[in-house]
């Protein structure tokens, strides 16, 4: 049989470490090389013992691969406009220390990487935006953006900064033995606080569909901090494993997967995400295609699919309808260890994306029975105020 | 008695008169992590060496389990397909995948004994 999770040998020399990295190793990690970075897929517990403890209580991620930098203006209206350029969220009307997702598209409307937009809560540091995106889509992430500012707008990634994400229904609870700042964000609001005396970064969001936090931290303070969480024995470290199968089972996009530059945000079904002044607008990158798609509906969508029996349908893997005819194909697929069952996204021509709709998915060469369903598997569990 | 071999794919075959049981190694479950599937051949099949005729699925990945020698497919484990977590149990033991009747003994001479295979998943890491 092949085993594909073992790294080559000699691939670990070559690759970037986080600050968290021998703190990885001590707790038994295993270490896989993931956008140029050694991480770790998984600690001796394993993807579906990490997984359900998430769901459970509270999963600490190291997630300091992913790019943090600053987008510097003159003002919040200046360096809004200046992203307004690049994305098709509204960041003029975000609010102090209010977070938003949207993604960096190109002409065409394909999607470059999706990211993290946060506004400060502080007044005193508008003008100042600060971006999350993905780890693989760093360089191309910072180059695209910095080629088409203007001069009064820069750009500063933050090399120097960790990224520690700590998710699930405990996280409220053990964060707030520390911090003061945490109780009272809401979802998708962002403060700037201590944690047992660490000047940290705090926003209520994360990649799970659980309630949860990510934590940006100098680097040199990044492993007291993960120290100080683990030590709470609510807590486990979770690993790039498990991160995966509860982003899939929340429905959530995966870049290089269930994105790229060819699909677009209303294939993607991330309408939600492009604000009503935005739509009507538009003034960003592949206005045109997204407006006709969104007026008269996308030539394919992404939607969740629920193979029938146990056999996973992978990545690659395509979806037909029932007359045979060929729909489209799986984006991400997996077993979802909280739905105990094979779950998949994927796209289809829109007319086939009604949930309900049956399917069949070619796995080894066979028919597998599956439904088009609606995302995501497990629902939202956010703290969302009402 | 039975004679015992692996293959560099993570395979073990035990033969004993001419038929052959066909698992995964413990050390390959330790690699995979949670098993959340497993296909096992249909009984009869006829498959050539190093051909794939099982899979084993873990929540992360997909792999082929290849067989080890030519042969026809005798059995396949029931038990097994009714419970896939028995591959982390007992690898090597209750959750054999099938049993082949040997087109030609010769071939194990090709493969590994346990002193060789263990020397070299500690040369291949």
């Amino acid at each position: 049989m092949g085993l594909e999770m073992s790294a080559a040998p000699g691939t670990e020399q070559s690759l970037k470490r986080t600050p968290l990295y021998d703190l990885h190793l001590a707790l038994g990690a295993r270490m896989v090389p993931f956008a140029g970075y050694a991480m770790p897929v998984q600690y001796p517990p394993g993807i579906l013992k990490e997984h359900l403890h998430t769901r459970d209580k509270a999963g600490l991620f190291d997630v300091s691969h992913m790019g943090q930098a600053s987008l510097i203006g003159p003002s919040h209206a200046g360096v809004a406009a200046a992203l307004e350029a690049l994305v098709p969220a509204d960041i003029s009307n975000l609010g102090l220390g209010r977070q938003r997702y949207t993604q960096l598209l190109t002409d065409g409307g394909g999607i470059i990487d999706d990211l993290m937009v946060t506004r400060s809560a502080s007044a005193k540091e508008d003008g100042n935006l600060t971006l999350v995106v993905n780890a693989s889509r760093k360089d191309v992430d910072y180059t695209h953006i910095s080629r088409r500012l203007p001069s009064d707008v820069r750009l500063e990634p933050m090399p120097d900064r960790a990224l520690l994400a700590l998710q699930g229904p405990a996280a409220v609870d053990v964060l707030a033995k520390h911090s003061s700042a945490v109780a009272g964000l809401g979802f998708m609001a962002a403060s700037s606080g201590s944690i047992g005396g660490i000047d940290c970064r705090i926003s209520r969001s994360g990649y799970t569909g659980e309630d949860g936090f990510e934590i940006s931290v100098a680097a040199s303070r990044a492993a007291d901090l993960a120290n100080l969480l683990l030590a709470d024995e609510r807590v486990k470290p979770i690993g790039l494993g498990a991160r995966d199968s509860l982003r899939l089972e929340a429905g959530l996009c995966l870049y290089g997967h269930d994105i790229d530059e060819t699909t677009s945000p209303i294939e993607a079904d991330l309408a939600w995400s492009i604000q009503k002044r935005r739509r009507t607008e538009g003034g960003f990158p592949g206005a045109a295609r997204i407006q006709e798609e969104l007026a008269r509906g996308p030539r394919r969508r992404r939607i969740g699919l629920r193979p029938e029996g146990r056999a996973p349908a992978r990545e690659g893997t395509e979806i037909l309808s029932m007359l045979g005819e060929r729909l489209g194909i799986v984006t991400s697929g997996g077993f979802g260890p909280s739905v105990s069952g094979p779950v998949a996204m994927g796209y289809v021509l829109a007319d086939y994306a009604s949930p309900g709709t049956p399917v069949n998915l070619m796995v080894r060469g066979k028919a597998l029975a599956a439904e088009i369903v609606t995302l995501p598997f497990v629902p939202h569990r956010y703290a969302r105020k009402s | 008695m039975a004679s015992e071999c692996f293959t560099k794919d993570h395979e073990w075959i035990r033969v004993e008169g001419g038929v052959g049981t066909v698992g995964i190694t413990d050390h390959a479950q330790g690699q995979l992590g949670d098993v959340v599937f497993v296909e096992v051949p249909e009984p009869g099949r006829k498959v050539t060496a190093g051909e794939a005729v099982a899979v084993v699925e873990s929540v992360k990945a997909a792999s082929d389990v290849f067989a080890p020698v030519s042969g026809e497919i005798l059995e396949a484990n029931g038990e097994l397909a009714a419970n896939f977590a028995l591959v982390n149990e007992d690898a090597e033991g209750k959750a054999w995948f099938f049993k082949i009747r040997l087109a030609d003994e010769s071939q194990l001479a090709g493969l590994m004994d346990r002193a060789a295979y263990e020397a070299f998943i500690k040369e291949s890491h």
